[in-house]
């Protein structure tokens, strides 16, 4: 045991990971290829990358989000209203850099709606955040007036499909937010804050941390994620889908915060995790795409891996391992010095 | 609450007629109990007996090992060692449920009931009469309401438990365990969040379950208490048994050192000495602030090296008081001045930018962030402070960290422990370690000793000294009234949500501070109700 | 925008309540579901680009996705005793009272793309498309486009368990059938839309040796086939000639793809149901004619010679 901490926390995900993707590599012989063609690399695990771009940039805002004890339940519905905006000023003749600018403001803004509600109208966050997740799709099919809104815009399109040194750019996109947000959480006190308003909000406010605040900016910043995500998702099939953009991916994205190792009581969260949560959830999808069963299968054999991993992550799981591993260490942690003999009984 | 309490009689002092002798056929015997969490020893071999009709008290410093040892006996943990005979056969419940039908009840003292049920619900939950196999909800409230009646309640069965204060629902609680188990009851800090009244309610129904032939093991921190009611005690140090005594006879300072295994300081010989305030500076000014229907106007001003104690009865405008001077509720009219400046307190964030700090009284809900481990728990504050933007680096949030828990004698075997597995005493430390890393000016306490262990009750109250001493200003809310007197300069009462008076330096005693308390609440409520309950605080206090 | 129309037709509605109709020969009133998709906004610009060649006064109501709109408006058109009503049904049941009333009054009422479980005599007909018939007419494309090569067919169908999804399949197979050289290797759900058509696309790419192995993808609507091309483009293989593409719906997006030479087909479900509608009806008014209780429409199939940039500057005005 002397994996740094960062790792240690994030083990049993990687752990579900390796074998999900082993899984794969059995059911699809090819499935670890990896070819250059066309300017970028190119193969299964690329995809895995790539399409769970969406959901990894969702969860990124989601594990702020859920560490504040709250939920997002309308970031499928701002990525449909991120994509209808941005198509809807670039094929009316903006420039790129103001449509992106505008998109995200917009998602920003959304965010910012989410967090008044929690933060100063005390309205719990599932039912905050399903005003707009009701609301929002049908904002963004007043945007696009109810059609496929297609543009042709190389920069937008881009964002959705290009490769930079040959990966994908929503790949790029994802992993940088990702560690970004690591780093701006962990580097600076932002990350203890949030845990402690997620564990106790009433508390931090009377230890003087602005709580109304912090939760207008994990609100706004989830906002801002699921408005990237939009964009990704719009440019990815050169349009803006309002029916179907982001739809249900909120599920996705809580699903991945929780496989993430997360707890929805809030408190301790870790990015990263989500992220391989993401990856294990997006190997799921692209391992039964692969495999070839009947689609009927699709959602049930889902349903059946991610209940297998979240039964391993259970407190009663972890209780066994617990229990199992210190068998042979009682002796070790026996000798160690222990001023409080009695850890179980203090309430 | 108050309408409720004020009819209720005073308590009936000692019952002395419950007194059962103890013979050889007892109707719990605990013998030889041993238990390790993982290679911790938490209790070695421990006895332990309980007659029919006796009242058993277990005390012990936090960490000593009652929760274990009950939590053995009711089946919440398997013992390691030992063996458990009830009414003359072993017993080894494996689990609540199966302690429960053996005749082993439980009430704890976060009341494990379901609030969002009424009160007939909870009392029938999981074995609700049934009708045609559907739940006859008409006889259960109605048996609920006889049960109810034995203890001398008479309440809305079918409101929901929710609606009635903690001392209800324990009342709830325990005529669900006495109703279900009947023969042994066990009490886990029943009267932590009680008031006065209300726990001379409760120690007249132990006295009447007594006399029905039950066995009550009853834990708490409150030596009176244990005089009271107690017909022997057991004392746990470290997870052995020191002693098992019958009351009669006990001296208190024999049992205070045999829980600490050392001889307690005489607390009450120290009281304060007196100050000259007109020579230290104004900290804060406090000038005619008041919230509508929580307190009236009040002028308080705050010097430095002062301890100003607050007294008053359990509503009495003191929490309020506190709540108004550092912002969490904002003030209909009024002023605050620090250092001859006029501020407003938006919310605790402001009150904390002048150098204010606050311990408040629900340790729980409002001070500990329990799955932060202790050093994050003592930075917080002072990060919050400091702002996000400007993190406090690790190196020195551990040397703060360590500074405090050195300094406090916090028990915690890591700095990186979550602070919900540390007892109340060394969590109470935590939460005052987490306002001096601010080094505030002014410091408010709100019960800072409840709930805690002698041994910590002790030190928090040398700390208050020492912090006086150093020039630091201080607002102590609380309800031991020798404990004010032991710091205290000075002393506001407080009467229905009023200030109605101050002792000053010379004046402080325990006694002199209760007839200013009952004096001013003969005033404000008129008598009768107001002198049950003075009466009573004069009681509990001088016990 | 889709609202102001609404609300337009609602204002011209009321003012026709309001006595003030114009003299035409017929008055008909449309019961329309609401504008949940291009092709249904595509199927009311079209009813009433019809009613206007034909010097029809059309009374137009928005439904909202709620039947008791729709019952209402039925109940509206009847009190002011229009000639006929045209119903899109947003559900199949509960639909008997309000049109015995229709009957009673000896108004007929026309069904128009989707059936209704009642008895068949409270309407006059039901026009609609056939969707196994469409999923047929696709698949015998493909046939006469491949001859005797043997070709691998990639699949992508609708919403799993939808009934365009389960239909569509079937013609298809139909189709197919007996001719052993063109089978299909790989079929998994793109639920109708452009995303995870793209998706399942890049999927099968990868597991049919990255595309060498497919000659033909055939997908249950343009949206999924439109996101399929992009996967086919980006694997570095030429959409339309190295994997032929056929898909149903005729939306304007695929006639672009058309143009460009990267969809081969595409099978029409056409938004001009209220054509043959009030045909049926003009010849039932002026002879009393009874039409056939359905009436299909035709699937035309679209393929590259048919000249996809006129067509798709047509389609582009009927506000798919």
């Amino acid at each position: 045991m002397t994996l740094p901490t960062t790792i240690r926390r994030v083990l049993p995900q990687l752990v579900a990971l390796f074998v999900i993707l082993a899984l794969n590599t059995a059911i699809a012989p090819g499935f670890l290829d990896i070819a250059f063609a066309n300017g970028r690399f190119y193969g299964s695990l690329i995809d895995i990358l790539n399409r769970g771009a969406p959901v990894a940039l969702l969860a990124v805002g989601m594990t702020l989000v859920i560490a504040t004890k709250g939920i997002d339940l309308s970031v499928g519905a701002v990525m449909a209203i991120a994509g209808a905006v941005a198509a809807a000023l670039i094929t009316s003749d903006h420039s790129l850099a103001a449509t992106i600018l505008a998109t995200l403001g917009v998602g920003i803004v959304c965010g910012l709606w989410n967090g008044a509600l929690v933060a100063f109208l005390g309205i719990q966050p599932i039912i905050a955040t399903l005003i707009l997740m009701v609301a929002g799709r049908g904002i963004a099919q007043l945007i696009t007036e109810g059609v496929i809104l297609t543009f042709n815009d190389p920069g937008l399109v881009f964002v959705g499909t290009g490769a930079v040194f040959g990966i994908p750019f929503p790949v790029i996109l994802w992993v940088a937010i990702g560690i970004a947000a690591s780093v701006l959480f962990r580097t600076t006190a932002l990350g203890l804050l949030v845990e402690a308003i997620g564990i106790n909000r009433r508390a931090s406010s009377l230890a003087g941390i602005g709580t109304s605040a912090l939760l207008l900016a994990v609100y706004a910043a989830s906002g801002l994620c699921a408005a990237v995500a939009g964009i990704v998702a719009a440019g990815d099939i050169r349009g803006a889908d309002a029916n179907n953009a982001g739809l249900w991916l909120e599920l996705d994205a809580i699903l991945a915060v929780v496989v993430g190792g997360n707890s929805l009581m809030g408190g301790r969260f870790s990015i990263a995790g989500s992220l391989i949560g993401a990856m294990i959830i997006q190997s799921v999808n692209t391992g039964i795409l692969l495999a070839g069963f009947p689609p009927e299968f699709n959602l049930v054999i889902k349903a059946a891996i991610i209940v297998v991993i979240l039964v391993v992550q259970s407190p009663a799981s972890q209780t066994l391992f617990a229990f199992m591993k210190s068998r042979p260490r009682s002796e070790e942690d026996a000798a160690a010095p222990v001023r409080e003999p009695e850890k179980e009984a203090a309430r | 609450m108050r309408a409720e309490d004020g009819s209720l009689a005073p308590a009936a002092g000692r019952f002395v007629s419950g007194r059962v002798m103890i013979g050889s056929e007892m109707l719990l015997r605990a013998e030889g109990i041993s238990k390790q969490f993982l290679g911790v020893t938490a209790l070695s071999n421990v006895d332990f007996d309980l007659a029919a009709g006796e009242v058993h008290a277990l005390v012990g410093e936090n960490g000593a090992g009652k929760s274990t040892l009950i939590k053995i006996l009711t089946g919440a943990y398997r013992r390691d060692g030992g063996r458990i005979v009830l009414a003359g056969k072993p017993i080894d419940p494996s689990d609540v449920m199966d302690a429960q039908e053996l005749g082993i009840g439980t009430v704890y003292q976060e009341v494990n009931l379901l609030p969002n049920l009424t009160v007939a619900e909870n009392l029938f939950l999981g074995r609700e009469p049934k009708r045609f196999g559907l739940t006859n909800r008409s006889e259960a409230n109605r048996r609920s309401r006889e049960i109810l009646g034995q203890y001398g309640l008479d309440i809305d069965v079918t409101s929901l438990l929710a609606t009635y204060s903690v001392a209800v629902r324990q009342i709830v609680a325990i005529a669900r365990a006495v109703d279900l188990s009947g023969k042994v009851l066990i009490l886990d800090e029943p009267t932590a969040s009680l008031d006065a009244a209300e726990v001379s309610r409760l120690f007249s129904i132990l006295d009447g379950l007594k006399q029905r032939g039950l066995g009550i093991v009853f834990i708490t921190h409150f030596f009176d208490q244990v005089y009271r009611i107690a017909d022997r005690v057991t004392i746990l140090r470290n997870g052995h048994k020191v002693a098992t005594r019958p009351i009669e006879g006990l001296k208190r300072i024999e049992l205070v050192s045999l829980m600490l295994g050392r001889e307690l300081q005489e607390q009450e010989a120290h009281v304060a000495e007196p100050v000259d305030r007109s020579q230290k500076p104004v900290v804060a000014s406090f000038k005619a602030l008041s919230k509508n229907g929580q307190i009236a106007p009040f002028d308080l001003e705050m010097r430095a090296g002062e301890v100003v104690g607050v007294a008053g009865l359990l509503g009495s405008g003191r929490t309020e008081t506190a709540e108004l001077m550092f912002g969490i509720h904002q003030p209909d009219h009024g002023t605050i001045e620090v250092d001859g400046k006029p501020v407003t307190f938006a919310s605790p964030r402001d009150a904390i930018a002048h150098g204010f700090g606050f311990c408040p009284e629900d340790r729980k809900l409002d001070g500990i962030v329990e799955d932060l481990s202790v050093r994050e728990n003592i930075v917080l504050a002072l990060q919050a402070r400091r702002g996000w933007a400007k993190p406090l680096p690790r190196k020195e949030q551990e040397a703060i960290a360590d500074r405090y828990i050195e300094a406090l004698d916090i028990r915690t075997s890591d700095r990186e422990k979550p602070i919900k597995f540390l007892s109340g005493g060394n969590q109470q430390k935590v939460i005052l370690a987490r306002w001096l890393a601010t080094d505030p000016r002014l410091l408010i306490l709100d019960e800072p000793t409840r709930g805690i262990d002698v041994g910590a009750h002790a030190e928090i109250i040398r700390l208050i000294g020492e912090l006086r001493q150093r020039g630091m200003s201080l607002l102590v809310i609380s309800s031991e009234l020798e404990e004010i007197v032991a710091y205290a300069t000075r002393v506001r009462v407080l009467a229905d949500r009023r200030h109605t008076g101050e002792l000053p330096a010379g004046e402080i005693s325990a006694d002199a501070i209760m007839r200013a308390i009952a004096s001013a609440e003969d005033e404000t409520s008129g008598g009768g109700a107001g002198e049950g309950r003075a009466a009573e605080i004069l009681r509990e206090g001088t016990a | 925008m889709k609202n102001l129309k609404t609300l337009a037709g609602a204002v011209a509605l009321s003012a026709l309540m309001a006595g003030s109709a114009a003299a035409a020969d017929m008055t008909v009133g449309f019961s329309q579901i609401g504008s949940e998709s291009g092709w249904r906004a595509a199927e009311t610009t079209l009813t009433k680009q019809q009613a206007e060649q034909r010097g029809i006064d059309l009374k137009f109501a928005d439904a909202q996705q709620k039947q008791e709109n729709q019952i209402k408006a039925i109940r509206s058109f009847i009190a002011q005793g229009v000639d006929a009503i045209l119903l899109a049904p947003v559900v199949a049941t509960g639909w008997d009272q309000v049109l015995e009333e229709a009957k009673d009054a000896e108004i007929p009422v026309v069904l128009l793309d989707r059936q209704v479980d009642s008895s068949d005599d409270l309407y006059l007909t039901a026009v609609g498309s056939d969707l196994e018939h469409e999923g047929e007419v696709a698949g015998d494309w493909l046939v006469k486009e491949v001859g005797d090569k043997d070709c691998n067919v990639v699949e992508l169908q609708g919403t799993t368990g939808s009934s365009p999804a389960i239909k569509r399949k079937a013609g298809f197979e139909k189709a197919i059938s007996g001719h052993d050289n063109v089978k299909i290797v790989r079929s998994q759900t793109g639920d109708f839309t452009r995303t995870k058509g793209k998706e399942v696309m890049e999927s099968f790419l990868k597991a049919e040796n990255g595309g060498q192995d497919i000659c033909a993808l055939y997908a249950h609507n343009d949206d999924m086939a439109v996101g399929a091309i992009q996967a086919i483009k980006e694997a570095g293989l030429k959409p339309g000639s190295d994997i032929l593409v056929v898909s149903i719906d005729a939306v304007p997006d695929i006639f672009l793809a058309m143009e460009n030479g990267e969809a081969n087909a595409t099978v029409e479900l056409t938004p001009n149901m209220a054509g043959p509608a009030f045909d049926a009806l003009e010849a039932y008014k002026s002879d009393g004619t009874e039409p056939p209780k359905f009436i299909q429409t035709e699937s035309k199939l679209y393929t590259q010679s048919d000249n996809p940039k006129a067509i798709y500057e047509e389609k582009k005005n009927q506000g798919y």
